[in-house]
């Protein structure tokens, strides 16, 4: 297992340069010795630049202080698609890697030429190169005469993982300074020259149609510049931010909505998945060589509902109108793909379009930073010029951007006489989890949908199973099961909008294959960890959760009131390898106490970087688990706030130990999804471990609890 | 337009406006802090927090007629580039948030925890927290940055 790999000589450019091959999109060196990178990738609160940063430093042998990380943009920025699926170290880091170390070759040629010196003979500190007879120079020195536009090329070979001095490194995050500083650095905090407030009025009824709009109150309220109206979207702009609010109340009142279209039963979300027209798809089948003869079948299903983004801010964005050229802020997590999407409704060529990526509050999937850019262009077009700043409201973060989506997933087990699996099935009911702008002919802009003249609503799909899959993402075992047959039925109906929330599938999936396996295991009386470790090939795969038990000291002592439970996953089957415990305490009510995690993500570019990952990974899906749930009447959402959509406290958030398992030989994956999945199912486990009952439908709360123990009693 | 008095940072001002306007729209509306972040508006998530004499409050629904003639501090109050408080040194030695939008209020929470009890425990610091949300799960180590901070600030 931990043989060092020989240094790797890649047989094609990694993926994001063979898309962007120039070097001088991703790097500059100047004279005044800084160096300036530009990833295509964003900060969305994972601490991304500063990882990339030390990828950068270390491949060109510079200090850290020197790099300067440039926020993504259309005008200028490589083009990374999107930052999600934890791909960024992945993407974004090995081209960032590839380019570096062939612009050190490069300063390192032209250093030798001009030195007179066999390039093999110099050597590099902080970019000041030098060789025999003390000859030296410098990339500063040689910044004016080596040109970076030119395309990257095979056979550059980065250094080798016991050459680098800074990856593997916690390196401090270089804008947690600016942040507990209170200095502005969020798109929130910016405030433009000129800059208005724009507001937007939306309908508290699902999907309502403004039928009538009254403006003579709103037309009143000091500082109006505008209220903008193209079907039953409309907004306030405004001079200032209390007088935007101020006029959207007014016009609030002067509003008539339709009825809008109707929701669901939420107290029965599984039926409503599995009563509506869906596309299916059979994701992979396994046929044994010889089939053993079923003793029994057991059934499970298991559901997880609808879960809110819930940022701690309100989705916010900049636009200004220049002519027929707009410039937009915000904080997507694909500056291209949102640029691609406002081109379809604006019907104008991209080229007019600047998009640029400001930070705002954490984000985990598509959230509504996409809407309100549209929004904020197109209030901007009343603004003569001005820049428009629109934030959307506490409500409206809650009801009207996309949600993750309720799932239902059916697991069918024959067992033989032994209780050994001997055939697995596995059904997904679920809207599908993606709906991302810039990947369709028709833009999945909500503002697009409201428009007199509309687009279709967009309705989610799954993303491919090559990228991970979206409904069906982490379905298939990485158990030796003899034989499966996995099946995702993708919903064709959505009457709550629904697209990527961290992990996408992943969590439902893993919940039900942890959950059903530990049921499966304590029948047999054989202990959860033992039975998983005897079903696993994949000696990574083991050593998480060999390295979490020996950390929990696992199998603790039996105490009343006390549960314990496991959960493994790898993410998208494909990324990180994660291994969870869960120490929860309780009898109703459910406290975690504990969490213990072990994680492989290969080489760990910043260890406590993936710890925090990690960390807050675990503390999310706690949250999910024991709190979270989109509330909903027939008509329309109503958990639009805090009070109505809690999630965990402090004094709630169980203390959490981390593991990371360093691999510096093997290429590094992204630590931001792989938690959710394990903890869920370690949690769930835990609980049946504490009371003896399985609650099958999330979140666990007292009212799931009691109504399970009802059903066992 | 009547106007309010009061101390901002340990700064006298003098504000004309809407009396009945939110602390935090004049705060950031009027004055152009960024300290104090929008989170709700509705005085439930903390991101706004302020101290108002020796107590964190939401300014997000605290109107501004409310703080005459008292001592307003906001992030910005706390410390300086130069000279940042214990808090915001120690929220950099632990990495203490992943996004950090949160992190404003929950830092002014915290400076008036240690105000009233320096030495507190880690349930004291989770129990003056309590009514600041994170979403990003990184309570435990803003909980340990902020013992942290309390050991430096401790006499001797």
């Amino acid at each position: 297992m931990n043989q060092p790999a020989p240094a790797p000589t890649p047989p094609k450019l990694p993926v994001s340069l063979a898309a962007n091959p120039k070097l001088s999109s991703w790097l500059k060196i100047s004279s005044n010795g800084q160096v300036t990178v530009s990833p295509g990738k964003v900060e969305i609160g994972q601490g991304i630049v500063t990882a990339l940063a030390q990828i950068a430093a270390d491949e060109l042998n510079i200090d850290l202080s020197r790099v300067q990380m440039i926020r993504a943009s259309t005008a200028s920025s490589p083009n990374e698609g999107v930052t999600s699926g934890s791909l960024s170290i992945q993407q974004s880091g090995r081209a960032l890697r590839h380019a570096c170390a062939e612009v050190r070759r490069i300063f390192l040629q032209q250093a030798a030429e001009r030195l007179g010196v066999d390039i093999e003979a110099l050597d590099i500190e902080d970019g000041t190169i030098s060789g025999p007879g003390n000859v030296r120079t410098s990339y500063w020195e040689l910044a004016e005469e080596v040109s970076l536009d030119r395309d990257a090329m095979l056979g550059v070979t980065p250094k080798i993982a016991s050459r680098r001095a800074l990856a593997g490194n916690s390196i401090q995050r270089i804008d947690i300074p600016d942040k507990v500083l209170g200095r502005p650095r969020f798109i929130h905090d910016q405030a433009l020259a000129g800059m208005l407030h724009g507001r937007m009025l939306r309908p508290e009824n699902a999907r309502a149609k403004l039928t009538e709009l009254k403006e003579d109150g709103a037309r009143t309220v000091a500082g109006l510049v505008a209220i903008v109206r193209d079907g039953s979207f409309a907004g306030v702009v405004s001079e200032t931010e209390h007088g935007a609010e101020a006029a959207l109340n007014a016009l609030r009142k002067g509003a008539s909505w339709s009825d809008g279209e109707p929701l669901p039963d939420e107290s029965d979300l599984a039926s409503f998945l599995k009563a509506q027209p869906s596309e299916s798809t059979i994701i992979d089948k396994k046929t044994a060589a010889s089939p053993g003869t079923a003793a029994r079948t057991i059934r499970r299903q298991y559901t997880r509902p609808y879960i809110a983004h819930a940022s701690i801010a309100p989705s916010c964005a900049m636009a200004q109108w220049n002519g027929d050229r707009v410039h937009v802020w915000t904080h997507s997590q694909g500056v291209y793909l949102l640029r691609a999407d406002l081109a379809l409704v604006l019907k104008l060529p991209v080229e007019n379009i600047t998009v640029e990526h400001m930070e705002g509050a954490g984000c985990y999937g598509h959230n509504a930073a996409d809407d309100v850019a549209l929004d904020a262009v197109l209030l901007a077009k009343a603004a003569s010029g001005r820049p428009v700043r629109v934030q959307w409201s506490r409500q409206g973060e809650m009801s009207d951007a996309p949600f993750g989506a309720a799932m239902a997933v059916e697991i069918e087990v024959d067992l033989d006489a032994q209780g050994e699996i001997i055939d697995w099935r596995h059904s997904i009911w679920s809207n599908g989890h993606a709906a991302r702008p810039g990947r369709a002919a028709q833009p999945a802009l909500l503002a697009g949908f409201e428009l007199a003249d509309p687009f279709p609503r967009t309705i989610s799909t799954n993303p491919p199973q090559a990228n991970g899959g979206g409904g069906d993402r982490n379905s298939i075992p990485l158990y030796d099961f003899p034989s499966w047959h996995i099946e995702s039925h993708r919903l064709t109906t959505m009457p709550i909008r629904t697209s990527a929330l961290r992990t996408l599938g992943g969590q439902g999936n893993v919940f039900a294959i942890e959950s059903i396996l530990d049921e499966i295991a304590a029948e047999r009386g054989e202990d959860p960890i033992a039975f998983r470790l005897r079903h696993l090939r994949d000696e990574r795969a083991k050593d998480v959760i060999r390295a979490v038990a020996a950390r929990a000291k696992w199998k603790p002592e039996k105490r009343p009131g006390i549960g314990h439970g496991i959960g493994f996953a790898r993410y998208k089957n494909t990324g990180a390898y994660c291994a969870a415990i869960a120490e929860i305490e309780g009898a109703e009510e459910v406290s975690v106490r504990k969490l213990t995690l072990a994680v492989d993500v290969g080489e760990a570019i910043n260890p406590d970087g993936v710890i925090n990952q990690i960390e807050g990974g675990a503390i999310q899906a706690t949250s999910w688990v024991l709190k979270e749930r989109v509330r909903f009447d027939r008509q329309r959402i109503t958990s639009t706030s805090w009070t109505e959509y809690p999630i965990l406290r402090f004094s709630e958030v169980p203390d959490v130990e981390v593991e990371v398992i360093q691999r510096p030989d093997i290429d590094p994956v992204g630590a931001g999804e792989a938690a959710h999945g394990p903890v869920t199912a370690a949690i769930a486990n835990a609980v049946f471990d504490a009371l003896g009952v399985r609650v099958r439908d999330l979140p666990i709360t007292r009212d799931r609890i009691i109504a399970a123990m009802e059903f066992t009693s | 337009m009547p106007s309010v008095r009061f101390r901002l940072n340990g700064a006298e001002m003098e504000i004309d406006a809407d009396p009945d306007r939110s602390l935090l729209d004049i705060l950031r509306g009027q004055i152009g802090m960024t300290g104090p972040h929008f989170g709700c508006g509705a005085g439930e998530c903390g991101a706004c927090n302020v101290i108002i004499g020796d107590r964190a409050v939401s300014a997000c629904d605290t109107p501004l007629w409310s703080v005459a003639g008292k001592d307003v501090t906001t992030l910005e109050g706390l410390g300086t580039s130069e000279r940042p408080h214990p808090l915001q040194r120690a929220f950099i030695a632990e990495q203490a948030l992943q996004c950090g939008y949160c992190v404003s209020g929950i830092l002014i929470s915290a400076a008036a925890l240690l105000k009233r009890n320096p030495s507190p425990t880690s349930r004291e610091v989770k129990e003056a927290l309590d009514r600041n949300l994170c979403r990003c799960g990184s309570h435990n180590r803003m909980v340990r940055a902020v013992l942290r901070a309390a050991e430096e600030m401790a006499p001797g």
